[in-house]
């Protein structure tokens, strides 16, 4: 299956119009981290999402891969102001978890391995905007890369696609993760350039 | 400890932070509040410097600090909990 999401829509455009203020294109692919690249186990790996409420759904590997997967294209924008066109990603729509799941929450707090956390607004991890990736670039995630799976959410800032992605915590107040609370901005919408908490 | 990531010791905060506090950053001891292990500043493990620095524990990666740079300011966050000190810088 193959999704035509406004990122793969975009591909047409002139890459001008696809850079967001204060961004430089790259064709690199840098490595940003915030401490050791944890070592996560398929064997092992399970993607939890706990409501309001406290009720907890979970997925092993094998469940997630058996899900409805989705080739994916799009323009990602780094909060230290590379952006990288046309990056190519596979995994599973974020809307396709949380149709099982009964919640009115309106946050989410995103935790991956190795303590490391970001929040949004819930609804922008459904409509077909942000997915479960375990693949790039016709090859499994690396680890440097946030493998064996990541978040991906790129019409914000990519620190909002939190690497080593383990679960969801769904949640009536927004909180601040590890980059918003040491100032990064609670949202970071890139043609915004909701860099930090002034902007 | 899986590590994999390369990490710098913690003397390289000391042009960072020397910036913010007036004293010498590297005479400054830590104790880390999850594994209580002491030490210097410069047996800290700091990754970054984008999108910050941060500084972790050398034994068991507990936060030690933060430090977020942009034009003319600089966010301090000491410790592993939220809310960041923003300092102007030069």
């Amino acid at each position: 299956m193959t999704s035509f999401s406004p990122g793969f829509q975009g591909r047409g455009r002139r890459p001008a119009d696809r850079l967001p203020p204060g961004q430089y294109p790259t064709e690199q692919f840098p490595v940003l981290s915030a401490g050791p690249t944890p070592k996560v186990p398929t064997a092992t790996w399970e993607f939890t999402v706990t409501t309001e409420r406290g009720a907890t759904h979970r997925w092993s590997w094998e469940q997630m891969m058996a899900l409805p997967q989705e080739d994916t294209v799009h323009d990602i924008h780094c909060v230290t102001r590379w952006t990288k066109f046309d990056t190519h990603w596979r995994g599973v729509p974020l809307d396709v978890f949380l149709a099982e799941v009964d919640t009115s929450a309106d946050f989410a707090v995103v935790a991956g391995h190795g303590g490391y956390t970001t929040n949004l607004p819930l609804q922008d991890l459904r409509d077909g905007r942000a997915w479960l990736v375990h693949s790039y670039d016709g090859y499994p995630l690396s680890p440097e890369h946030g493998g064996p799976a990541r978040l991906l959410v790129p019409h914000l800032y990519f620190w909002k696609s939190a690497k080593w992605v383990r679960g969801l915590r769904l949640t009536h107040e927004d909180e601040p993760g590890f980059w918003e609370g040491a100032g990064y901005h609670d949202y970071g919408d890139p043609w915004r350039e909701q860099r930090t908490w002034g902007d | 400890m899986a590590d994999t990531a390369a990490h710098l010791d913690g003397n390289s905060l000391a042009g960072p932070l020397s910036e913010i506090l007036a004293v010498e950053p590297t005479a400054a001891w830590w104790r880390c509040p999850e594994c209580a292990r002491s030490g210097p500043l410069a047996e800290l493990h700091v990754y970054g410097p984008e999108p910050g620095l941060t500084a972790r524990c050398p034994g068991c990666a507990y936060i030690a600090l933060r430090l977020v740079r942009e034009d003319g300011y600089a966010w301090l966050t000491m410790g592993s909990a939220a809310g960041a000190f923003r300092f102007p810088t030069a």
